[in-house]
């Protein structure tokens, strides 16, 4: 049985339909792993057994009666704790939401459960997904399956920490500056960016809306693949979300036909030599079966960081104004007192209700949009951001693809960068490029730093996912 | 450098209680953060649009039409507040 962990999808699903295996057996196999595993990892914050058996039950009915299976059918899979499982608690890694239960499912959520996907539990993330560890969560950090005294990367470390650990096959996470594709890369995994719109954000608990997306993460690009095909597509309740275009199959090319392209920019100060080493060893491979490598240029690439954190803190500072302690959180001991103003009450609730990251996040984000400050900072940043996407554009009528690093770093020690919060936001430099220009990025593993991985990102232009897997699936048979 | 007085008033205008030591801290972090962000004075964007769209939007209407809700729903949203009355969040008087 044990030789269930690290199988693919559609060898799980082949065991169902031959009835090698039940849905309820695959549910109490994962879920007695996640027992054990969650000992040293903490990647979840809610295990949900109820109603994986549920969902299992249903599944086994449906082989009972011969009826054909969904390929996601039976699936194990976790779920970032920003987005809203219909009667699970959802807390966003924040003491704000410790004891609220979501009323409604995500649209992903919704059609994962029509696939009959087994929903096994919430998964860590740093406070309202604003960090870059899990380090931020209220809950406390989740641990690297590869190195228990470091980082999983965030924000959706424990959604990372719980595909490398097979505690289950696959995960949801969310990315508005690299909470996918960084944990992947220190966990050793899968994990993809989508392209803006691609997926429905209704039932994400947002951050910044205009970078914010949910993704999937897996071991294998097919897996990847398999899972973002079953999310992707318009919602009505998401104005944002957009048709995506269905002929567009990831299907097997020849590396002849490839070209890729280096952005000198991504290999200057701050990048690590032995991740530097790890990567330009990936781009030989590539440039050895055949493709054609070429060195282009971001050259606004070294200024997304501030652009990414200005408009990252505006619009957090904007979405966070909902908790203002009437709707959510507990009651505080003012409210009982006589003379307590409306103004004491917020400044109550808010004051401990949010950590001191997304509280920095906050004053920043609201210092950026003052008056006498919003044309220096947001305004600013808005028109580099126009300037990064052209750069981009412009590269992609050379180029099929760009690759270069997900993170400047290894995974780090746990507490290592917590106490200085600008070194922190450094590990993103490679990764807010692809959300501020609406670009889908993918993070595969390239190697190790002895027992660390690393991981390469894939970049593509807008609704081009299926380049991404194309070229994912080749580096995995040439690696 | 941010003042502490700017860290306060901003903190309270966002409605953000800071301790004394929170604002000493803050005031020290936000001002290593603005000293990383004068590196976008070095570039020129006189004759550029801001982005507001990463893609290409367009207006998203419906019918204004009022719908039912679930009275189950209602009580659980309701019971997620810290106070209520009758049916109603329960909030301090604004005046």
């Amino acid at each position: 049985m044990d030789s269930l962990f690290g199988v693919s999808i559609k060898q799980i699903h082949e065991k169902l339909e031959q009835r090698e295996i039940s849905a309820l057996e695959l549910a109490q196999l994962f879920l007695s792993h996640i027992q054990e595993r969650e000992k040293d990892l903490h990647a979840f914050i809610t295990i949900m057994p109820e109603l994986a058996f549920q969902q299992a039950k249903e599944i086994d009915k449906k082989v009972k009666e011969g009826q054909s299976l969904p390929l996601l059918a039976g699936i194990p899979c976790a779920i970032k704790d920003s987005i809203l499982v219909k009667g699970a608690r959802c807390t966003a890694g924040s003491h704000m939401l410790e004891d609220y239960v979501a009323p409604y499912n995500a649209t992903v959520v919704q059609r994962l459960r029509e696939q009959g996907v087994l929903l096994m539990g919430k998964t860590n993330t740093d406070e309202f997904s604003m960090g870059s560890s899990t380090e931020n969560s209220a809950f406390g950090p989740t641990r690297n399956p590869h190195d228990l005294s470091r980082v999983a990367g965030g924000s959706s470390g424990g959604s990372a920490a719980s595909v490398a650990a097979d505690e289950v096959v696959v995960a949801l996470g969310g990315d508005t500056g690299g909470s996918i594709r960084l944990p992947a890369s220190f966990c050793g995994i899968v994990g993809l960016k989508p392209t803006y719109g691609a997926v429905s954000r209704y039932g994400l608990i947002a951050l910044a809306s205009s970078l914010d997306q949910i993704g999937p993460l897996a071991k294998t690009v097919e897996d990847c693949e398999i899972l973002f095909n079953a999310l992707k597509g318009r919602d009505p309740f998401d104005s944002t979300s957009v048709d995506f275009p269905s002929n567009l199959q990831s299907r097997n090319c020849d590396p002849q036909d490839l070209r890729i392209g280096v952005p000198r920019e991504y290999f200057k100060e701050g990048l690590m030599p032995q991740v530097e080493q790890v990567i330009k060893n990936a781009i030989a491979k590539f440039e050895a079966a055949g493709a054609k490598v070429e060195e282009i240029t971001l050259p606004h690439a070294p200024y997304a960081l501030a652009v990414y954190y200005i408009i990252n803190s505006s619009e957090a500072s904007a979405n966070l104004a909902r908790y203002d302690g009437m709707r959510y959180g507990t009651a505080g001991t003012k409210h009982q007192m006589p003379n307590v103003s409306l103004l004491d009450i917020y400044l109550e609730r808010r004051g401990e209700g949010f950590g001191p990251e997304v509280k920095r996040r906050i004053v920043f984000g609201a210092y950026a949009l003052s008056a006498g400050y919003y044309d220096a900072y947001y305004t600013k940043a808005q028109k580099i951001r126009t300037l990064l996407k052209q750069d981009f554009e412009q590269a992609f009528q050379k180029v099929d693809v760009i690759v270069g690093p997900v993170s400047p770093v290894l995974p780090f020690k746990i507490g290592e960068k917590i106490e200085n919060p600008l070194s922190m936001y450094l590990v993103d430099m490679y990764t807010v490029p692809v959300n501020l220009a609406g670009i889908p990025g993918l993070s595969i593993p390239a190697g190790n730093v002895q027992n660390l991985p690393v991981g390469l990102q894939l970049i593509a232009p807008a609704f081009s996912e299926h380049l991404l897997f194309q070229v994912g699936k080749m580096f995995e048979k040439i690696s | 450098m941010i003042t502490k007085e700017e860290v306060q008033h901003i903190a309270k205008l966002a409605r953000i209680q800071l301790s004394r030591e929170q604002v000493e801290k803050f005031q020290k972090e936000l001002s290593q953060v603005l000293d990383y962000f004068t590196i976008l004075q070095e570039v020129d964007v006189l004759s550029v649009e801001p982005l507001t769209h990463s893609i290409e939007v367009k207006n998203v209407l419906r019918e204004d039409e009022p719908r039912k809700a679930d009275p189950e729903v209602v009580q659980k949203l309701l019971g997620m507040a810290p106070e209520q009355k009758d049916g109603f969040l329960k909030v301090k008087s604004v005046f």
